[in-house]
């Protein structure tokens, strides 16, 4: 279940307490998220809408642990990130966060199954099981042909297929993805939202997405929207539950 | 882990335009720097293996080179009576010497260069074993008859087997060709001591030199002590090899000195070319280390890997350069030696010590042109990284 209004215990996956975010921009100082709640469970599927400069993004790298607030709090699975040195929070990401880039971020001089692989140098895994698990997600995004293949050898929804695999290769806690159908198609679009879904209800994946499109939105258990720092509002109003979203 | 190594040679690989310009000025700065270095030791190596260690030289006392010198034939009788010296049943192996400079055209440019001319004992050759006769016949002895050096016969007009010349108001004859293989001595022209003496009008009865063949190397000290504790002589007596070594150390230090000056100055030039190009690479793949660094790579990673990548730039550079500059191995070039006044010449020497101070030097160059990139890179915030087109 998804909350909004910060009124719950700390057995949520993720927890957000009083997240305050500014930034400076010459003389202006920038308040891009003012006293946000939040609240996902293991499982949830959460999108985030807004316009732009709204702090989608924003929050997104806040809750992966690439940006630091102004203040408040983010604890997941028991872990308070803010407080992290910058070590210990890549550490924490290299354990915890999947990132999906809309540009999708692979690495071009690498191939698909180097950028896939890319997450499980991080671990103590053995070569040969490094391999295994590189092609069980290349198979789960249905690319296991396509190992040898480098980036500018594949199409859109192939790369993102591929960013997509290096995000669940290492099987993190939860999947961060920032307008992941942005560089696409429609109907690549479909096919990745499809692979995300699934990603969801086989293997039980909580997913956090950043999108404009309300299409894609609509895949999602809980949509949230982020206006002027604040969430303001629930896409789903059947979502909603007694002081949150369900 | 760090991030794959095999990220570096395919990035270098895609930028490749900015990457061999980078290879390029490392490349040239480590020719030049392992050309001057390979120069400066072929030019001590040629001086220090003209010198025996089964050689003593003789000098007058206080004299830092042979031109300076002045021993008295009662002085080189005292030499040959002394213990350690070699003898053969002609006698013992003592050569008085006396040296001169003459001028002769230069071959390449027909400009008159200084000729080491060296008045030597008939016995010179057992005295020196180096010293071979490899065209013609040795000189008379009381005849004004020249054998010139192998280098000397090619850099010098005039000086070929059979022809005549004149320096010092004589006449002369070239009747053989020496090598004494590949040192000074090969730059020399030798004849009669007496004769050059009476030529050159000086006294007949005092050298400037006396090199003694020693029965061994070990028979230096005894004779070394022999002859200073004996209240007639007033002369300093070093090993050959010790004299030729300190001869060679003013223009080798030069050549080093200035060897070094332009090296450091394009290497200042070629550590700029590598912080060209590792900072073009860095912004040009800014998104990518953001990427990393969100997966979960460390700065630490980060800045080895940029590391290595201006490391393997500048290792290719270096190798470039080794390679440039291997020709020059065993080229034959000539200068001036200030001890003597006249021209040596002498071959670059590229050895596989030099080789390895290049790529050194050139991996020195990727560290300080490769360091302040890299933390650059480690450094930028990932959020704002990843948001770079």
């Amino acid at each position: 279940m998804v909350r909004v209004d910060g009124g719950r215990g700390s057995s949520s996956l993720i927890q957000v307490r009083g997240l305050d975010k500014k930034y400076q921009r010459g003389s202006e100082e920038i308040h891009v998220l003012q006293g946000l709640n939040l609240d996902v469970d293991k499982g949830d599927f959460v999108a985030f809408m807004g316009p732009s400069g709204s702090g989608k993004t924003t929050l997104l790298n806040l809750i992966g642990g690439l940006d630091v607030p102004s203040a408040g709090s983010i604890t997941v699975a028991g872990d308070e990130i803010t407080h992290m040195s910058r070590s210990k929070l890549t550490e924490w990401r290299a354990r915890h966060v999947g990132f999906v880039f809309q540009m999708y971020n692979l690495i071009p001089v690498l191939t698909a199954f180097q950028n896939v692989e890319l997450p499980l140098l991080l671990t103590k895994l053995s070569k040969a099981d490094r391999r295994k698990h590189v092609e069980t997600a290349l198979a789960i995004v249905g690319l296991v042909d396509r190992t040898d293949h480098y980036p500018r050898q594949l199409s859109g929804g192939q790369e993102q297929r591929v960013a997509i695999a290096r995000a669940i290769v290492s099987d993190p806690t939860f999947l961060l993805c920032d307008e992941l159908t942005g560089d696409l198609d429609r109907k690549s679009a479909d096919e990745i939202m499809n692979l995300i879904q699934r990603l969801m209800k086989e293997f039980g994946k909580t997913v956090l997405m950043v999108t404009h499109d309300p299409v894609v939105a609509q895949r999602a258990d809980v949509t949230l929207h982020l206006e002027k720092g604040v969430l303001v509002e629930a896409a789903k109003p059947e979502g909603v539950t007694a002081g949150g979203l369900a | 882990m760090a991030i794959p190594v095999v990220y570096n040679p395919r990035s270098v690989k895609v930028r490749w335009t900015s990457a061999v310009v980078a290879v390029l000025g490392v490349a040239g700065t480590v020719g030049v720097f392992v050309a001057m270095l390979s120069l400066a030791r072929g030019f001590k190596a040629t001086l220090v293996s003209s010198g025996s260690s089964g050689n003593a030289l003789v000098l007058r006392a206080g004299a830092t080179a042979e031109i300076m010198g002045a021993v008295t034939l009662d002085e080189v009788k005292v030499l040959e009576d002394a213990p350690g010296v070699a003898r053969t049943a002609e006698g013992p192996l003592v050569s008085p010497e006396t040296v001169v400079v003459a001028p002769f055209p230069l071959r390449a440019t027909g400009t008159d260069a200084n000729v080491q001319v060296r008045g030597v004992s008939p016995r010179a050759l057992e005295v020196r074993s180096k010293v071979k006769i490899v065209e013609g016949r040795f000189f008379r002895p009381g005849v004004a008859e020249l054998i010139v050096g192998r280098n000397a016969t090619r850099t010098y007009a005039g000086l070929a087997l059979d022809n005549a010349v004149k320096f010092g108001g004589g006449t002369w004859s070239v009747v053989g060709v020496f090598d004494s293989g590949g040192t000074a001595f090969d730059s020399e022209v030798w004849c009669d001591g007496r004769v050059l003496n009476q030529v050159y009008h000086r006294p007949e009865n005092v050298f400037q030199s006396v090199t003694v063949h020693l029965t061994s190397s070990d028979a230096f000290q005894q004779f070394k002590d022999a002859v200073t504790a004996d209240p007639r002589m007033s002369v300093d007596i070093s090993r050959e090899v010790d004299y030729y070594d300190k001869q060679s150390r003013a223009l080798t230090t030069l050549i080093v000195v200035l060897g070094s000056i332009v090296a450091t100055v394009m290497g200042i030039g070629a550590v700029f070319g590598a912080l060209n190009t590792m900072y073009s690479a860095v912004a040009e793949r800014s998104r990518e280390i953001a990427t990393m660094r969100a997966i979960g790579f460390g700065a630490a990673s980060v800045v080895v890997s940029f590391l290595i990548e201006a490391l393997l730039i500048s290792s290719l550079g270096g190798a470039l350069g080794c390679v440039a500059v291997l020709p020059l191995n065993g080229f034959t070039t000539g200068a001036m030696n200030w001890q003597t006044f006249s021209h040596l010449a002498f071959a670059f020497r590229v050895t596989p010590a030099l080789l390895l101070w290049g790529i050194l030097f050139a991996l020195v160059m990727g560290l300080v042109g490769g360091l302040p990139p890299a933390i650059r890179a480690a450094r930028r915030p990932v959020a704002l990284a990843l948001r770079a087109l």
